[in-house]
C-alpha cells in the first residue's frame, strides 16, 4: 500500500506489509503497511497501550509477527547471533548492572572489532561525550538517574556506528534541558551521519522538533489512524483523535 | 421508606423514598455522602429500589459533600437501577456535587476484556500443573539452544564466552568453600558418631573409617555439595538472568548481536561443572577428618589407623564416581537455573518464582541423577 513516506527520493530501508502483531491469539495491531525512507526520522506515536512498544520490538526482530512480513535493509529482523545491523535503545536504558558505563559501551566493540583495549577506550569516551556523560566511565549503571541510564544506553547503541537507531521513548522521564538535548544529538547523527532514526514516543515537542514523518496508532482501531509530516497531520488532520493527541486534548468520546 | 446512618462520628446523611402518581418515584439523598458511612448503610439503600419503579429519579440537590467511592455507588445504584427496568436519573446536582458526577460518570463502561483468575481446586491445580510441565516447550526449546552453544564452542570456541568462566568459578566456588566445609564437617561428625555407636557394640571399631570414607566419598560429599551449590549458585544464577530479562538486558543483547546461550549460559554451566568436583574434594577430606574426629576422641582410635584403615577401604573408583556425580550434578544445576532465569516472565513476583523454581527442580533432578548413578554403578559391580 503506497503511503506518504514512499514518496521521498531514497528507497524504503524499512517496509511492512499486512502486518498483523499481537500476543498469544490477541492482536494489537491488524494489518499494518508502513515503509521508512532511508535517512528519515520516523516516529512511531499513539497514546499509552496501543501497542507502539510491541510494533518496535517486532520491528527488531525480537518477536516474530502473527502474520505480513517485515523487511529491514532487504532482510526479515532476526535476532541472531553477528554483528547488529542497528542499534536499539530500550525504554529503561537496559545497561548490564554488572559492566561499569564504559564496558557496557565497550562490549559491542570488543565482541565485534579487533581494536585493541586503547582504541576502545578512546571511541568509549567519544561516545560518552556524545551524550554528555563523559567522566561517569567507571561508575555503575545503579549509581545513575534514569535520563543518564538512558544516554548511557543511547552511546551504547551508536557504538558500532549503526546506519539505523531505533530508541524506545527516549525523552521519557528526561528533564526538558536533556530532552532537547537528546533531540539535538538525534537530528545531528541523522544530518551528519544521515542514519535512520526509528523514533517509539509521545512527546510531543521531540516529535514536532525531531520527525520527519510518523504514523499514529490507536487502540481501539487496532491500526494506523493517520501518517504524514507530524505538522501537517497537527494543522490539517479531519481525525478528531489525531487533533486531540496533537492539541493535548482530552480522548474524544 | 427511609436509610439513615446512626454512626454518631460519620458525617451524617438520609435517603428517603417518595413515591409519586404515574409510577414515578424519588429517592431524596441528603447530608454528606462520604464512601465509609455509605458502605455501612448502602444494602438498607438499595432495598429502597424495591419493587423497582419504572421512573425513578435519584435527588441529590440536598447533598452537601460526595466523595468519589459515595460517587461510584450512587452511579452504581443508577445502573442497577436501570438493570432492573427502570428509567433512572440523577437531578438536583449542583456545583461540586454536579462535577464529582461529571468526573465519575464521563467514561462510558466498559467490559473487562479477560475473565478474573477462577479459583480452582487442588486436583485442578495439580492437572494443570501436570500438563503445564509436560507442554513447557520452553524447557525442550532451551535444550536445543544449549545444545546448539555446545556444538558452536566446539566448532568455534573463540565465540564463547570464556571471560567471566573464572569469575563465575570464584563466585560459585571460592566463595562457596566456608559454607561447604562447614556442613560436610559435621555430615562427616554426624555419619561417625551414627557409626560409632553401633560399632563399639561389636568391638568393630575400626571400621568407622570405612563407613565415614565410602559414605563420604560416594554419596555424602556429592550431594551435600551440590545441594548448597543449588541453594547457593543456582539461586543466583536464576535470579540474575530473571533479572535481566525483565529489565529488557537479555532483549539488549540479543540486539547487540550477542547470543545470550553463548554470552550467558555456556559460561555460567561451564563454571559450575568445573567447581562441583573441586569442592566436592574438599567436602571428602574435611568429611572424613569429622569422622577421624569422633574415632579420635569417642572410640580412642588413632590418627595413624584411622588413616590407615581409610586407605585400605578407599579405592580410587570411590573417590572418582563422586566426582564425576558431583560434575553432573554442577552441569544439572547451571542447566537447570539458566533455563528457569531465561524463561522468567512478569516482574519481580516473576524473579521469585523463577529462583523457587530452579532450586527446588535441580534439587529433585540431583536427587534423581543420584539415584541413576547409584543403580549404574551396582550394575557394574562397584
Amino acid at each position: 500500500m503506497p503511503s506518504d513516506t514512499d514518496r521521498t527520493t531514497p528507497p524504503p530501508i524499512i517496509e511492512a506489509a499486512s502486518l498483523t502483531i499481537g500476543y498469544g491469539s490477541r492482536v494489537l495491531l491488524d494489518r499494518l503497511d508502513f515503509a521508512i525512507a532511508a535517512g528519515q526520522v520516523f516516529a512511531i506515536l499513539g497514546g499509552s497501550g496501543c501497542g507502539k512498544s510491541t510494533l518496535l520490538r517486532h520491528l527488531i526482530g525480537l518477536e516474530v509477527p502473527m502474520s505480513g512480513t517485515i523487511s529491514v535493509a532487504g532482510r526479515p529482523p532476526v535476532q541472531d547471533a553477528g554483528p547488529p545491523a542497528y542499534g536499539v535503545l530500550f525504554q529503561s536504558g537496559a545497561l548490564f548492572g554488572s559492566m561499569t558505563l564504559a564496558q557496557n559501551v565497550a562490549l559491542p566493540l570488543r565482541t565485534w572489532s579487533r581494536l585493541d583495549g586503547e582504541a576502545i577506550d578512546t571511541i568509549v569516551r567519544a561516545k560518552l561525550r556524545l551524550v554528555g556523560l563523559e567522566g561517569f566511565e567507571n561508575h555503575m549503571p545503579s549509581e545513575l538517574s534514569g535520563g543518564m541510564k538512558k544516554r548511557a544506553g543511547i552511546a551504547r547503541a551508536l557504538a558500532l556506528d549503526p546506519p539505523l537507531l531505533f530508541l524506545d521513548e527516549p525523552s521519557a522521564g528526561l528533564d526538558p534541558v536533556s530532552s532537547v538535548e537528546l533531540d539535538q544529538l538525534l537530528l545531528t547523527l541523522n544530518h551528519s551521519l544521515g542514519m535512520t532514526t526509528v523514533i517509539v514516543t509521545h512527546e510531543l515537542q521531540s516529535i514536532f522538533a525531531v520527525a520527519d514523518a510518523c504514523i499514529m496508532l490507536d487502540r481501539d482501531a487496532r491500526g494506523i489512524i493517520a501518517r504524514g509530516h507530524p505538522a501537517t497531520l497537527r494543522d490539517q488532520s479531519d481525525d478528531p483523535r489525531v487533533r486531540a493527541f496533537f492539541n493535548r486534548e482530552a480522548r474524544p468520546a | 421508606m427511609s436509610a439513615r446512618v446512626p454512626a454518631a462520628d460519620a458525617p451524617r446523611f438520609s435517603v428517603d423514598r417518595i413515591d409519586l402518581a404515574g409510577d414515578r418515584a424519588t429517592l431524596r439523598f441528603a447530608g454528606e455522602l462520604r464512601f465509609r458511612s455509605c458502605f455501612d448503610a448502602w444494602d438498607e439503600v438499595r432495598d429502597l429500589l424495591r419493587p423497582p419503579p419504572p421512573h425513578l429519579e435519584l435527588d441529590v440537590s440536598d447533598v452537601a459533600g460526595l466523595d468519589g467511592g459515595a460517587t461510584a455507588l450512587l452511579l452504581e445504584l443508577r445502573a442497577e437501577a436501570a438493570a432492573a427496568g427502570s428509567d433512572a436519573t440523577i437531578v438536583g446536582a449542583k456545583g461540586r456535587v454536579q462535577s464529582m458526577l461529571d468526573l465519575y460518570g464521563a467514561h462510558p463502561r466498559r467490559p473487562s476484556i479477560q475473565a478474573p483468575p477462577a479459583r480452582i481446586g487442588i486436583l485442578d491445580e495439580i492437572g494443570r500443573e501436570t500438563r503445564a510441565l509436560l507442554n513447557e516447550s520452553n524447557a525442550l526449546d532451551f535444550v536445543g539452544d544449549v545444545a546448539l552453544a555446545g556444538a558452536q564452542a566446539v566448532r568455534a570456541p573463540g565465540r564463547m564466552n570464556w571471560r567471566d568462566v573464572p569469575r563465575l568459578m570464584e563466585r560459585a566456588g571460592a566463595d562457596g568453600i566456608p559454607i561447604v566445609l562447614m556442613i560436610n564437617f559435621l555430615v562427616g561428625l554426624v555419619t561417625g558418631f551414627q557409626a560409632a555407636i553401633q560399632l563399639e557394640q561389636f568391638g568393630a571399631n575400626i571400621f568407622i573409617a570405612d563407613l565415614v570414607g565410602l559414605s563420604v566419598t560416594r554419596e555424602l560429599a556429592p550431594l551435600m555439595t551440590a545441594i548448597i551449590i543449588a541453594g547457593r549458585s543456582g539461586a543466583a544464577f536464576s535470579a540474575e538472568l530473571g533479572t535481566m530479562r525483565v529489565s529488557e538486558e537479555i532483549d539488549a543483547l540479543r540486539t547487540l548481536g550477542l547470543d545470550p546461550y553463548q554470552y550467558l549460559v555456556f559460561p555460567r554451566v561451564l563454571a559450575l561443572t568445573l567447581v562441583a568436583p573441586l569442592l566436592t574434594v574438599l567436602a571428602d577430606v574435611i568429611g572424613i577428618a569429622g569422622g577421624l574426629l569422633v574415632a579420635m576422641f569417642s572410640l580412642d582410635l588413632t590418627f595413624h589407623a584411622y588413616v590407615a584403615q581409610s586407605e585400605k577401604a578407599l579405592d580410587l573408583f570411590d573417590v572418582f564416581s563422586g566426582l564425576l556425580k558431583s560434575a553432573v550434578f554442577g552441569l544439572n544445576i547451571g542447566l537447570i537455573a539458566c533455563q528457569r532465569g531465561l524463561a522468567t516472565r512478569g516482574g519481580a513476583e516473576g524473579v521469585g518464582r523463577s529462583t523457587t523454581s530452579a532450586v527446588v527442580t535441580s534439587l529433585f533432578a540431583i536427587v534423581v541423577l543420584d539415584a541413576v548413578f547409584t543403580v549404574i554403578f551396582h550394575a557394574l559391580g562397584h
